[in-house]
């Protein structure tokens, strides 16, 4: 027995000598501990891990996992990591963002990404707000939004990042929040299974210039009534005593009372393989403070089966090898010469 | 028939037609067959933005330049021997620069009163039927109805018949000067393999304009060029474009790195992204990106990765490329960037020739931004070129600029092409593990070139951040210290500047090192610059000429050699962009030519400004 025994790793070795620099409070941490806690167990040495951002708060991110890692410039992390998993597909490439790094300045390259279908992650910190800039809205603030850049309210009309995703045609889409620590955890570990462009949205509270922006989805008191955890081949129920559901009216998605009327096999049965429904449950995507909303859906929305670009090009490339054998001197010849003597 | 045959010494054909008339192909394919009768050649394609401008108007002439000679030469021409006019419109944009007493052939058919209209004549004024082209040769014929009658028996339409007038006047030129056509044959029959009827119709009526020559009794002489007197070896024909493909691609597999271009279609660079695309067999990755910004983006995340990272755009591009160009140097990785330049600024002359984005290249970046600077001086100069700029890149660790420009990019030339074994290796270091005396890796420690290693995610032991905020010297830790920082924009300046040791030193390309005048050059002003010189030397003048492949850092015996003439002449095809340049860097009274209408300077114009200067 000559096996080299490699001691297995733990969070501990994934974090770095640098010191944290986010506002204490920052959601940023626990989504920090959580990839950190996750790591050790999707069984990919460490020197094949590469974090990639871009800029903001939550940008900073690669300097603090003990990987390969490059912070870029903004809104290009997901351009960087095209060209990097396009040249080493055997590499886990994790991209970090945040909803105005990947959602306005980068919006272009994230929605190629994911119809290229490259076998990445992306982290999508939404924390509603520009945090690094010091507080403007951003593309998924809400209307009205009264911010330094907005003091009579802001006028945009937000992004629904996972409803983007789907029409960009990303093989998987899934929601999670940086205080619910399990669940961020599980979907950190789906993301990294799901082969293709996975796009996971996280919920972070940003508690200097956006605090308590999720606090219905994630305070205790409300949580149960307002959030709904989908989980495949499951029936979509929620509420504090597993007493509400969603069944569909034709397209129409309507919370029921379970036991008025209606039972568990009335409802709403989760598909992740079933684009139709995921694009539906997309867009519950209600207003809490309106009456009659519909609970926040969390979880795997969508999975699909689809050809990595990184695969296909390698492909491509070992095709035109099989077919014609690379050799300089003929190429640089060309078709026609001439001698002179 | 006998007929005589004339021997010349130098000719220049310019073909022109509207853009839909196949002028472009014409002229590559008498270039193709000129190439393989040995003669030195040059060209100089000239079309329209639009790809299909109105029909029969001058906006829509498309032309092509094409000089051969049994001498050396290193320019298209200044002005034509022979016009082939095949409308109006044609024979209009491009009458005055056809040599007095020159020839044009016209295609009568492209003479009616529709496109005299359209090109702009006089009502009732037509130049080949009055006598306002009496000081020139005017061959006439109707293209279009020999070509219809020599496809009488084709069941295609006329529409498609009419599409093969241009090889009417190919197989007449090939009589005329008194070719094989096989090379053209060969080129149909590949091309229209799959559909033999275009392919008969087109043979069909090249070996008409042929006959039509051989057998009209009005055409007494053909006319021959001799080999040129060139350098022994074998040759190819190549153009700019293709010869920035081929060399990336040798320079891939002899620095056994794999390359990725990054990029996004823009014209004149886009057939760099078409050639390199059709040579997968020899493992290059090429990458169509969603803009300019994602192309040089995925470049460094390649280049990261250990792969030879490229991008290729123009001027509007280059502006795009910008900030990640920063985020490059920043990073201290290998990364080749070319700007095939046009006419600018914003969407400028999209398919016409500038030298203007030297200082884009020099300076157009925010904060202290160092990076090499190379040009190409000829098509086939590409190819040196853009070898050169990979092994700077690579062997440096810093991304390189190099300015090639829409002249050379699709002009052609006899390119004497090397051997995979004659093309020196570019030794590439990867770090992959700790040395002995390392406890911990420093992305950022240097050799004595100021070179810091190249480590790709895989290593084991050597993981490590990188990014775009500054960075303490050796650690690579994120630093906003005000010494460190003066430090690093320093280190990162003197970095470049080493270059300059394993540049070569700046030679006299033609001429004696001293005398009254320097005209000092780069990029595709070469052949025009070369070729006025040396006429004047001939003329017992005392000038010389430079020209500059190393934009930055110069040859270190640069300013030396400049302070050898009474006079520095810096000819440019912009507003006066490397004079500022070697001003500053020299404080020399560096006396500029410009000019700036999208296309090359001309020898005479040139030999004319030097002349001020004796």
């Amino acid at each position: 027995m000559s096996e080299v025994l490699t001691p297995a790793l733990t969070a501990k070795d994934f974090a770095t000598d640098q010191e944290v620099r986010w506002c204490p409070g920052c959601g940023d941490y626990s989504i920090l501990a959580q990839v950190q806690r996750v790591m050790p167990g999707l069984g990919i040495p460490k020197e094949n891990i590469v974090f990639i951002s871009g800029i903001g708060c939550s940008s900073r991110f690669p300097y603090y996992m003990n990987t390969y890692g490059m912070h870029s410039i903004h809104g290009r992390a997901t351009a960087i990591a095209s060209g990097l998993k396009a040249t080493r597909p055997e590499l886990s490439v994790w991209i970090v963002t945040g909803d105005g790094d990947a959602l306005s300045i980068g919006g272009n390259h994230t929605i190629h990404l994911l119809r290229r279908n490259f076998d990445v992650n992306i982290l999508l910190f939404n924390n509603q707000i520009y945090g690094l800039t010091k507080g403007q809205y951003s593309p998924t603030s809400e209307e009205n939004k009264v911010t330094k850049s907005t003091p009579f309210g802001s006028i945009d009309h937000p992004f629904n990042p996972l409803a983007l995703a789907m029409g960009a045609d990303a093989s998987f889409v899934a929601r999670t929040m940086d205080r619910d620590p399990k669940h961020l955890q599980a979907m950190l570990t789906r993301t990294h299974q799901h082969k293709g462009a996975s796009f996971l949205e996280i919920y972070q509270n940003c508690n200097i210039f956006n605090d308590g922006a999720f606090e219905v989805f994630t305070e205790k008191s409300s949580k149960a009534e307002e959030t709904l955890f989908a989980e495949h081949g499951k029936p979509l129920i929620f509420g504090a005593e597993g007493k509400k559901g969603i069944r569909l009216d034709g397209f129409k998605p309507q919370v029921v009372t379970l036991g008025e009327g209606y039972s568990a096999d009335d409802l709403w049965i989760h598909d992740e393989k079933d684009i139709f429904k995921a694009q539906l449950l997309t867009r519950i995507f209600d207003n809490p403070a309106l009456e009659g909303h519909l609970p926040r859906p969390f979880g795997v929305f969508y999975e699909a089966d689809r050809p990595c670009y990184e695969e296909m090009m390698a492909l491509q490339l070992e095709d035109a090898r099989a077919r014609k054998t690379p050799d300089l001197d003929a190429l640089l010849r060309g078709k026609e010469v001439w001698t002179i003597q | 028939m006998v007929r005589n045959q004339e021997v010349l010494q130098d000719v220049v054909i310019k073909f022109a037609g509207d853009s839909g008339d196949g002028m472009q192909l014409t002229g590559t394919q008498f270039t193709n067959n000129t190439a393989l009768l040995g003669n030195d050649l040059s060209t100089f394609p000239d079309f329209p933005a639009e790809i299909r401008a109105p029909q029969g108007t001058l906006p829509g002439v498309s032309g092509y330049q094409l000089r051969f000679s049994s001498d050396s030469i290193f320019t298209p021409g200044d002005n034509y021997d022979v016009l082939v006019a095949m409308n109006a419109a044609a024979l209009k944009a491009n009458l005055a620069t056809l040599k007095k007493g020159g020839k044009i052939i016209v295609n009568t058919d492209g003479f009616d009163s529709k496109n005299l209209r359209l090109a702009n004549y006089p009502d009732g004024e037509n130049p080949i039927a009055d006598d306002s082209l009496q000081n020139y040769e005017v061959i006439k014929m109707d293209v279009t109805k020999m070509t219809r009658e020599a496809l009488k028996e084709f069941t295609m339409g006329t529409k498609e018949k009419d599409r093969a007038k241009n090889m009417f006047v190919l197989g007449f030129l090939y009589w005329m000067y008194d070719r094989d056509m096989e090379s053209s044959v060969n080129f149909l029959r590949e091309k229209f393999e799959k559909r033999p009827e275009i392919l008969d119709s087109n043979i069909k009526v090249l070996q008409a304009g042929y006959n039509y020559g051989e057998t009209t009794e009005a055409f007494t002489t053909t006319y021959k060029v001799e080999k040129a007197r060139m350098e022994p070896g074998t040759y190819r024909s190549i153009m700019g474009n293709q010869a920035l493909a081929l060399g990336l691609i040798a320079a891939s597999q002899k620095s056994g790195l794999p390359m990725f271009l990054g990029t996004y279609p823009i014209t004149p660079a886009s057939d760099i992204l078409h050639e390199l695309s059709r040579h997968k067999n020899f493992g290059i990755r090429t990458y169509q990106a969603e803009d300019e910004i994602a192309a040089i983006s995925a470049a460094i995340g390649a280049s990261y990765g250990g792969s030879l990272g490229v991008t290729t755009t123009s001027g509007p591009g280059m502006a795009l490329k910008t900030e990640a160009m920063g985020l490059a140097v920043m990073l201290e990785i290998p990364l080749v960037i070319i700007d095939v330049q046009r006419g600018g600024p914003s969407t400028g002359l999209p398919t016409k020739t500038e030298q203007s984005d030297l200082l884009q290249a020099y300076y157009g970046r925010n904060g202290e931004c160092p990076m090499p600077v190379i040009a190409a001086a000829s098509p086939a100069d590409c190819f040196d070129a853009v070898y050169e700029a990979v092994k700077i890149s690579v062997q440096h660790m810093v991304p390189v600029i190099l300015l090639s420009d829409g002249y050379i990019a699709n002009g052609a030339e006899p390119w004497k092409f090397p051997t995979e074994d004659s093309l020196h290796p570019i030794h590439v270091k990867f770090k992959t593990e700790l040395g002995h005396h390392e406890d911990k890796f420093q992305p950022y420690i240097r050799d004595e070139n100021l070179v810091r290693p190249w480590v790709v995610p895989g290593a084991k032991g050597l993981e490590h951040r990188i990014g775009g905020i500054e960075k303490q010297n050796i650690t690579g830790n994120i630093s906003y210290d005000p010494a460190n920082h003066q430090q690093m924009v320093k280190i990162r300046q003197e970095k470049v500047d080493k270059i300059a040791e394993f540049i070569p030193e700046q030679k006299i390309d033609t001429g004696k090192p001293e005398g009254d005048v320097l005209v000092l050059g780069w990029g595709s002003t070469y052949g025009v610059i070369k070729s006025a010189v040396l006429e004047l030397q001939a003329r017992g003048k005392s000038v010389s000429h430079a020209h500059l492949r190393h934009l930055r850092p110069f040859p270190k015996n640069l300013g030396e050699l400049l302070r050898r003439f009474k006079t520095v002449l810096i000819p440019e095809i912009n507003n006066g962009q490397l004079i500022k340049i070697i001003r500053d860097q020299y404080l020399i009274d560096a006396k500029g030519y410009h000019k700036i209408m999208g296309v090359p300077i001309t020898k005479q114009e040139l030999i004319e400004e030097i002349e001020n200067y004796f």
